[in-house]
């Protein structure tokens, strides 16, 4: 399989703080690959220096063949390398349907079919398009920032914990959109603290803990696992 | 491909739109009819100038959403520049309303040039700090203008910092003579001319706000780390509104300067950026028309106080203080926008 990104031996810090320890994975073309980890693990940083918030002090981090190093934050989107950023940061002052539109800045497509597909997506915004960002439910408000990105045509798609605050029942529905999402053929990297629901989606995942990968595996073989199910799930 | 359409308030735009060209032609009329005070005449472009500045600096403030706090330092630049450029082209340029036209231009591209260098730093501070350094710049150019001398002779134009060190040749004069500013101004700054500029600061304002990139401007003051998330150039957008809102203030400060025979360093410092922002807040923020209307009345209210001479500030504060409290009580709020939306029924009746 084909690696469509690929990070290697990445440090980032934070003025003194070494928050990323030298972490190295792939994601393979068509794939669900999930980071899990406790609150503070390095989950955010990680995802916000791929998608060029914040700058490693070395390694790479390659997208498409192409290295993303010097490229500035918002050429990247461009390049297909979307994120729902943590905590559900929509335009509240916007409609849903504006919020949507300006997904689709950096994409000149065809914006009303981007539109209908989000939609087909979240039928729940289709039913809100002309409400106000404020005004959404929590899980409402994280549909949108997922439909948003979606609207950039993103080759691979990374989410900061979409589960994040949600009642169980929102977060199955996040999750079953996920799974739509990857059926056809978005590659996805999920970034999650709620490790039962994200590695039963994905085909792999890589388990963090103070910056550093200390376990790698398929979805199955990592629910499985008996450090797994001793501190993240429970028992 | 469906067009986005990017803009909503097309309704608002040409009501005040109308609503200057209104008062400006009301205003002449009263002028040719002999109706107005001499004193009220003598304020015509003073407001303009006033207008236009609130405009502009609203786009910081309520487009863009950065406090800025040294607003009159653009004013300052404009007023320097443009009315050097207006005695550098006395003989050049005969034509005065030529002359007012390419001033303005020019002390609109220098407070560009000086907003954009500006920017550089400020753009990346947040919320107070960016005030607080808005705040410095403002200074800043003060203490420069203050101590700068410009004069003009037979070799050319002779720069000098601190104290005088021109050495005009014969025939020159000194235009800028440090904090005794520039002396002798041919008043060609006209009510007109003050119209015209209240005029194209709306049009540039409103266009950019209504067009893709104000959609981003907007969206960054919502949310930035949405908007940097879908892939905008936060640092393009902000310095676009930024550079935009120094521009119109140079223009402004043009016009303000060449309607007196002399100019000051210290006419543009804090209490003149504190005055302008009073008049964005007053009239609320992202909104033209208060700004406009704000600016205009707080620019008459002193003057029509003056028979109160020793309490005309004071009154003046009250007022200002009544204002702020009557548009943020609630129960005034709620019912004006009763008024609205019923005015609103009763035309959708129709
Ligand atoms: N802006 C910041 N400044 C300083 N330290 C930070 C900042 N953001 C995160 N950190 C630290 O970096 C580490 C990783 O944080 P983060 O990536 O947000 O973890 P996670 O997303 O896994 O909860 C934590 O120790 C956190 O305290
Ligand atoms: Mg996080």
């Amino acid at each position: 399989m084909e690696a469509v990104l690929k990070v290697e031996d990445i440090n980032v810090y934070y003025g003194s703080i070494h928050a990323i320890k030298g972490i190295s994975f792939e994601v393979n073309q068509g794939e669900i690959v999930t980071l899990i980890g406790a609150n503070g693990a390095g989950k955010s940083t990680t995802l916000n220096t791929i998608a060029g918030l914040l700058n490693s002090h070395t390694g790479a981090i390659q997208f498409m063949g192409e290295n993303l190093g010097k490229i500035a934050a918002h050429k990247i989107v461009s390049k297909g390398l979307a994120l729902v950023p943590e905590g559900r940061r929509i335009f509240l002052q916007m409609t849903v349907q504006e919020n949507l539109e300006m997904g689709a800045y950096t994409n000149r497509g065809d914006l009303r079919e981007d539109i209908e597909k989000v939609y087909g997506y979240f039928p729940r915004l289709k039913e809100r398009y002309k409400q106000i960002g404020g005004t959404l439910s929590g899980g409402e408000q994280q549909m949108l920032a997922m439909g948003r990105a979606l609207m950039s045509r993103p080759k691979v798609i990374m989410l900061d914990e979409p589960s994040m605050g949600l009642a169980p029942i929102l977060v199955e529905e996040i999750f079953n959109i996920i799974q739509n999402l990857h059926q056809s053929g978005t590659t996805i990297l999920l970034v999650e603290q709620n490790a039962q629901a994200a590695l039963s989606v994905a085909d792999r995942g890589y388990v963090l803990e103070t910056g550093k990968i200390v376990l790698s595996g398929t979805g199955a073989e990592l629910l499985g696992a008996p450090e797994i199910k001793k501190a993240y799930l429970g028992g | 491909m469906k067009k986005i359409k990017w803009s909503k308030t097309t309704g608002k735009n040409t009501m005040t739109y109308g609503l200057v060209i209104l008062a400006y032609v009301v205003l002449q009329l009263f002028g040719a009819a002999g109706l107005m005070s001499s004193s009220l005449k003598g304020m015509l472009i003073p407001i303009c100038a006033y207008v236009a500045m609130a405009i502009s600096l609203n786009l910081t403030v309520g487009v863009l959403g950065e406090l800025s706090l040294g607003h009159a330092g653009f004013m300052s630049v404009g007023a320097f520049c443009g009315t050097s450029t207006a005695i550098l082209l006395q003989n050049a340029v005969p034509s005065a309303p030529l002359r007012l036209a390419i001033s303005l231009v020019m002390g609109a591209l220098f407070a560009a040039v000086v907003g954009f260098l500006i920017g550089i730093p400020v753009l990346r501070l947040r919320g107070d700090y960016l005030a607080i350094v808005t705040l410095a710049f403002g200074e800043i150019i003060k203490s420069i203008f203050n101590n700068l001398y410009l004069g003009v002779d037979s070799h050319g134009l002779h720069v000098s910092l601190l104290s005088d060190r021109t050495n005009l040749a014969e025939g020159g004069s000194l235009i800028i003579g440090g904090p005794m500013g520039i002396g002798g101004i041919q008043k060609i700054a006209t009510f007109t001319a003050g119209f015209v500029l209240i005029m194209v600061t709306l049009v540039v304002v409103f266009n950019l706000v209504n067009s893709r990139a104000g959609r981003a401007i907007m969206a960054i003051r919502d949310n930035r780390i949405a908007a940097e998330s879908i892939g905008l150039n936060i640092t393009k957008y902000k310095m676009m509104a930024f550079v935009t809102s120094a521009a119109l203030a140079g223009a402004a400060g043009a016009l303000f300067a060449m309607n007196y025979s002399t100019v000051v360093a210290n006419k543009f410092d804090f209490n003149t950026s504190i005055l302008v922002l009073v008049f964005v807040v007053l009239g609320g923020q992202g909104n033209m028309l208060g700004s406009i209307i704000a600016a205009a009345a707080l620019t008459i209210l002193p003057e029509a106080l003056r028979e109160y001479a020793d309490y005309r500030m004071l009154v003046y504060a009250i007022i200002l203080i009544l204002v702020m409290l009557a548009t943020n009580n609630p129960t005034l709020k709620s019912w004006l926008d009763r008024l609205k939306s019923g005015r609103r029924k009763a035309k959708e009746a129709i």
